[in-house]
């Protein structure tokens, strides 16, 4: 990775920690509204590792979310006051401290799940991991549904708020650092010839299982740190909350950005995540015409209707996904 | 039903146009209007939007009309956080009505109360929820209540000595019931002559139901949800046993009947209201709902509106929609008349208030008694 990407990436995290410093003089809702963009992108780039880079269709993301964020928010109400306590009562760099160690718990957790469906799964291809993956997905939920430690099916309550604008933009950032870092190096071509042409790959002496569960756990890892920030930005998980349907979100902005396309990933995020709270406001621009406003109450159908429009015009995402190789 | 909904909207959105030239008090609810919980939801912001043209009608708050601005929340975790920051921010809103179900309004409760802005949720029965801070509110019971409500109705409507319990293990629920009936149970004169346990998706109970029966029972308590009462309810009677089963609100469904057939005939359950109770007051509201709607309203819409109308008595009785005196007076909320019964606040900010006995007949939940907590 050249000089420059690296500063790009200290000058990033700067100005989270800057732009973060001024949370109290920014309206509480733009500033929420920022913080589950930076969780979407972590989501949507850690997904692209595995379904846009890899090439393997993975449907288990926000079963690995769940994993990192009830690690995370299980050990900061758990043992973080005895943890605080300890460290001489709470004060910025003791909460900092236990956060991202709670984030770096979580993100393991969710890493080890991974390895734990890649291995078996991972011999499998297209559809059959898909499913194998959903079904990952709906055993960690019913799984945190019967565990009492966690709330069950009343979920876990009394979170703190740690998540502020600098830790979910620094990680976004490091995110997107890392993941690209990795495609782009020698080690990381490996990635892209499994999903090019597994068959080449593997008769060329690429260890083609090897590389799909190092893309699972790595993608997992990040999905998982992803979790933790949500759980201490919402500070209430609920198992509800990782359903089927969260997976297919972060598909969405996969496939929208454009597969193995992490700029692209990154805006998708990004707009997705806008467009969104955007249509809440719709219905109260007086100068539509009534029925515009009414229809747009079920925000739902505009927004269905933008991704359709989206993927006729755009199949191959905003930024064309599969990018070539650069040449060296 | 679609069009009933747009027509409300269209009605609700030409009634507010006018008034945003007047002074106005903006109120917000989160609700699920999309998702798999828009049944509850959409009967709720019906009868939020009856409550708020009501007290329009009869001439607003404090000199001021009310301005409802809803959010939909699609019944799915995380949109509830968004939605509540911007009724907040952008809307400013002076108190916020909903969730209707307890994980949504758990995620709401928080930045409420770090907003200072009150919440009263209609129906979130979770302990937990008021417990986020003083300035969530509701307007149900909470779960723990219909065990002594049951425990009461055993002892002092069906003069049963001794009850047994089965319980649903998996779910937090179904312990909580069970736990304070037994507790109030044992206390007032009853013994609990035996308690067993199943799993939320059992279909077999034989041999429980066989331990119970043994024990020679007045009365079988079973706090599960509906989809499983009825297979219980099926297999005990098959076995020959007899006497009365009681519940909680979880077998307010018309599935318990599907299900069960005969075999759930004549058992009791508690509900947050019945669609039978004589008070005029009641029985006008539904039929000015059935009118407006076109279909019968429920549990979720008798609490909907009284949520509503709690938050506009307190603005009342406040005199302003500054903080804290709002939430003093939502606080201070004493014997207020609603339609799912008197509702007093108690210090934990859950309401006191009665519980309505329905009983299984043919297909119809018929109104027994109501118990007074």
């Amino acid at each position: 990775m050249p000089m420059k990407t690296r500063l790009l990436l200290i000058a990033v995290i700067v100005a989270s920690g800057l732009l973060s410093s001024f949370t109290a003089s920014m309206n509480s809702y733009y500033v929420q509204i920022l913080t589950f963009i930076g969780i979407n992108i972590i989501l949507g780039v850690s997904l692209n590792l595995i379904n846009g880079h890899t090439g393997q269709f993975s449907l288990g993301h926000a079963g690995f979310m769940a994993v990192g964020g009830y690690s995370a928010a299980f050990l900061t109400t758990t043992y973080g006051p005895s943890f605080l306590a300890a460290l001489g009562g709470s004060s910025w760099w003791s909460e900092a401290l236990l956060f991202s160690g709670a984030l770096v718990v979580g993100g393991i957790g969710a890493a080890i799940a991974g390895l734990v469906v890649g291995i078996p799964s991972l011999r499998l291809r297209g559809d059959y991991l898909a499913i194998i993956t959903l079904g990952f997905g709906e055993i960690i939920r019913v799984l945190i549904q019967n565990t009492d430690a966690v709330g069950g099916p009343r979920g876990l309550t009394g979170i703190p708020g740690y998540t502020n604008l600098f830790w979910t933009f620094a990680i976004a950032a490091i995110t997107i650092y890392s993941i690209s870092s990795l495609v782009d190096s020698t080690y990381g071509r490996g990635f892209l010839t499994v999903r090019d042409d597994e068959i080449a790959a593997s008769s060329m002496g690429i260890n083609t299982t090897r590389y799909k569960v190092v893309a699972f756990v790595i993608g997992a890892f990040f999905a998982g740190v992803a979790g933790g920030l949500y759980a201490h930005s919402t500070r209430y998980l609920t198992p509800e909350g990782f359903t089927f349907q969260k997976t297919v979100e972060i598909v969405i902005i996969v496939i929208l950005g454009g597969m193995g396309n992490n700029a692209g990933v990154t805006v998708a995020a990004i707009l997705l995540t806008v467009l969104l709270e955007a249509l809440r406001s719709v219905s109260d621009f007086t100068w539509l015409p009534q029925f515009v406003r009414d229809l747009t109450k079920n925000r739902m159908i505009l927004f269905s209707l933008v991704l359709i429009a989206l993927m006729l015009l755009r199949p191959q995402g905003l930024f064309g996904g599969f990018r070539k190789p650069k040449r060296t | 039903m679609k069009k009933t909904l747009f027509t409300t909207f269209a009605a609700a959105l030409g009634l507010a146009a006018p008034l945003l030239l007047a002074q106005e008090i903006v109120v917000g609810e989160i609700v699920s209007m999309t998702g798999d919980k828009a049944g509850f939801g959409t009967e709720i912001h019906n009868a939020t939007m009856m409550a708020v043209d009501d007290t329009n009608a009869a001439g607003g708050v404090l000199g001021k009309k009310i301005k409802l601005v809803s959010e939909d929340t699609q019944s799915k975790p995380g949109e509830p956080a968004a939605a509540v920051q911007k009724l907040i921010s952008r809307d400013k809103v002076v108190a916020i009505l909903g969730e209707y179900t307890s994980s949504l309004t758990l995620e709401a409760a928080p930045i409420c109360q770090s907003a200072k802005v009150p919440l009263i949720s209609p129906g979130a029965t979770n302990p937990k929820v008021t417990e986020v801070g003083d300035y969530i509110f509701r307007v149900c019971f909470i779960d723990p209540f219909q065990g002594t409500v049951l425990s009461k109705f055993a002892l002092e409507t069906l003069k049963a000595k001794k009850a047994a319990v089965f319980t649903d293990i998996k779910q937090d629920y179904s312990i909580g019931l069970a736990d304070f009936f037994k507790a109030h149970f044992a206390k007032n004169g009853g013994t609990i002559v035996v308690e067993k346990s199943y799993s939320s998706g059992d279909a077999d109970f034989k041999a429980q139901l066989t331990a119970i029966k043994s024990a020679n029972p007045d009365v079988i308590m079973i706090p599960g949800y509906y989809s499983q009462i009825g297979l219980i309810a099926k297999q005990a009677r098959a076995l020959g046993i007899t006497v009365p089963l009681i519940g909680g609100d979880a077998w307010s469904d018309s599935q318990l009947v599907a299900i069960g057939g005969s075999a759930v005939d004549g058992s009791y359950f508690t509900d947050h209201f019945s669609a039978e109770n004589p008070d005029p007051k009641v029985q006008a509201l539904l039929k000015r709902y059935k009118e407006k709607f076109g279909k019968d309203a429920g549990s979720a819409a008798a609490l909907g509106y009284d949520a509503a109308m709690v938050l506009f008595d307190s603005i009342k009785r406040a005199g302003t929609t500054d903080e804290p005196k709002l939430r003093d007076a939502i606080a201070s909320t004493k014997g207020y008349q609603g339609i799912s019964g008197v509702i007093t606040l108690d210090e934990k900010r859950n309401a006191n208030k009665p519980a309505v006995i329905l009983q299984v007949k043919g297909k119809d939940f018929k109104y027994v008694t109501t118990v007074n907590p």
